[in-house]
């Protein structure tokens, strides 16, 4: 699964016995959010990553893009061992984290400025991206004058402004409403189609996953592990309707049923937990009544 | 910058339906006191109160109810004021004063503030630089006075000295909280656009620290017009701080009146500057306050 053996071009991206361990002074321990975690990304394809709450999804996206090195292991990008600073990566954040200072076209710019494009460029390209996302007319605005979705277009905006081989997206629809989510992933289609990224997409959901990929990966509970690989053979242009078909439903659940079985120790601890004060809680009830 | 124009009852709803419930229909046109009081309400609520406090000072010295030695009046103020204006005298305090001032204020803010970022950004420069600021911030500078008299003198360099020393502290104190308040989501964006330290620091954490600044900025003001006011008093030729302590000791109410309304304008005056500068930085935070 890793390095072809037919001398084919090796896929553009490889995450290859990718372990990754935290200390935790605080708590005095070590967990282990990464565990010899394997996977490959083709060029152009469009993975989604989808596993349960607190997996470490985010933890290996971070470790992709190279802002935090892994314990273990390596990440490939053409074969080539990746350097932290290599620039055919950009990474969609979850929570748009964009610069409340700084207006949405300079927000766009941002990451063009940090690769020392002069500003009168940067800022013209990130017209051009805010036009390409659908934000005509907002680009003197502040993050703060606009709505979610429309961050989430700037956050976007200013990830492919870098135009990087590699997208990496964490979960950037997850805190918008479900209507906009649905117009998020539909016109984030169209421009994939159109710019031919290699995109790694971490959700929770799982129909945007299917939804939006060629393949999804589902993971394990922590430390993260590959469970099961899933080609989407939907035909593109997708459009919502894909979500209807008997195929689309069967699959969804099947997804379901992987990551219900898998859920991480420590939810099933807190789970218990909460039993349990919660039959406390039912006992100390009648006292407290009588009181 | 435009007031913001709040959705009011009396005005047409956006859908041209207006509000369903009849008990807002009435219509309730604002009279032209309102509509001043809408438009220009700091400024006119400020001046009235303003305006009733000198009043009632004025009222209460007439009176006769409290000797003119310990209250004076505003009129006196002013007339005393006048004279010393005529004569020259007051200007030269002024001048002295505010040169003072601004010496050692300017030299705190243009010391305080790198440093600050510095320690802020540096944690073992942190480790080294932090006893020194808590001592030094929880010492009153007062006591340093006669130490900084024995060294520079009791000229204007020591004045400017002291003014530095108030100033210093919280500018420096607030910078350094500014630089490590800075959002780790705004680090890591930058660190992922593979932005450089010099960049981040730059664009990141410069941005996130200037209101931090400013509020140090302005209370370096207050603390540095205490020291001018508190070094004048200790040994000075003129000064505002000198010209209270005179009259003060001469029971001349009226000129200790003087000097204090010049002290809390040439405050007021500064923390103006600071604000204005302060708006246009910051511009684009949306307004904060209670609901309405």
């Amino acid at each position: 699964m890793t390095a072809p053996v037919d001398g084919g071009p090796p896929p553009r991206l490889q995450a290859v016995h990718l372990g990754k361990e935290f200390e935790q002074p605080r708590l005095g321990r070590r967990i282990t959010v990464l565990d010899d975690l394997t996977l490959a990304v083709g060029r152009g394809e469009f993975l989604a990553l989808v596993g349960p709450s607190g997996c470490g999804k985010t933890t290996l996206l971070h470790v992709l893009d190279g802002l935090v090195p892994p314990t273990r292991g390596q990440v490939l990008i053409d074969g080539q061992r990746a350097s932290a600073l290599g620039r055919e990566r950009a990474m969609v954040f979850q929570d748009a984290a964009l610069l409340p200072w700084r207006t949405t076209v300079e927000n766009i710019a941002y990451g063009l400025e940090c690769l020392d494009v002069r500003r009168p460029d940067a800022l013209a390209a990130a017209r051009r991206w805010l036009t390409a996302v659908g934000l005509e007319g907002f680009g003197e605005h502040y993050p703060h004058e606009l709505s979610g979705g429309m961050q989430q277009r700037v956050n976007l905006a200013r990830a492919l402004a870098v135009e990087p081989a590699i997208l990496l997206m964490d979960e950037p629809f997850a805190s918008l409403d479900a209507q906009t989510r649905e117009t998020m992933q539909a016109e984030f289609l169209r421009i994939w189609a159109r710019t031919a990224k290699t995109v790694v997409f971490v959700t929770h959901m799982i129909s945007e996953a299917l939804y939006l990929a060629d393949r999804v990966v589902v993971l394990t509970g922590r430390p993260a592990r590959v469970q099961e690989t899933i080609a989407v053979e939907l035909p593109r242009p997708r459009d919502h309707s894909v979500r209807r078909t008997a195929w689309f439903r069967d699959c969804e659940d099947h997804v379901r049923e992987l990551l219900s079985a898998v859920a991480p120790p420590d939810r099933v601890r807190g789970a218990g937990a909460a039993e349990l004060s919660s039959g406390d809680g039912a006992g100390r009830a009648s006292p407290r009544g009588r009181a | 910058m435009p007031e913001p124009i709040e959705h009011a009852d009396w005005m047409p709803a956006a859908d041209g339906h207006g509000p369903a419930d009849p008990a807002h229909r009435r219509p309730r046109h604002p009279g032209p006191v309102a509509r001043l009081l809408a438009r220009q309400g700091r400024l006119l609520i400020g001046s009235a109160s303003v305006g009733m406090f000198l009043a009632a000072w004025e009222a209460v010295g007439r009176s006769g109810l409290v000797s003119p030695l310990f209250l004076s009046s505003p009129s006196a103020v002013v007339a005393a004021g006048a004279a010393m204006w005529a004569s020259g005298e007051l200007m030269e305090h002024i001048r002295v004063s505010a040169g003072e001032f601004a010496l050692g204020y300017l030299a705190a803010a243009g010391t305080a503030i790198p440093i600050g970022l510095a320690i802020g950004w540096y944690r073992r420069l942190e480790y080294a630089a932090d006893p020194f600021l808590s001592a030094l911030y929880a010492t009153p500078r007062v006591a340093l006075i006669p130490l900084v008299v024995l060294w520079l003198g009791i000229g204007v360099w020591s004045k400017a000295a002291v003014v530095f020393l108030g100033a210093f502290f919280p500018i420096c104190i607030n910078t350094v909280a500014g630089v490590k308040t800075v959002s780790h989501v705004h680090v890591r964006v930058a660190r992922s656009f593979r932005a450089s330290d010099a960049r981040l620091f730059r664009t990141i954490v410069l941005p996130s620290s200037v209101p931090f600044v400013l509020a140090g900025l302005r209370l370096g003001i207050g603390r540095g017009l205490v020291g001018v006011v508190v070094s004048e008093l200790y040994g000075a030729s003129a000064g505002l701080g000198f010209l209270i302590a005179t009259a003060g000791a001469t029971f001349q109410t009226d000129k200790v009146f003087v000097g204090i309304a010049l002290i809390a304008a040439f405050g007021v005056v500064c923390n103006e500057i600071l604000a204005r500068a302060e708006a246009r930085v910051e511009g684009w935070r949306p307004p904060v306050g209670p609901a309405r």
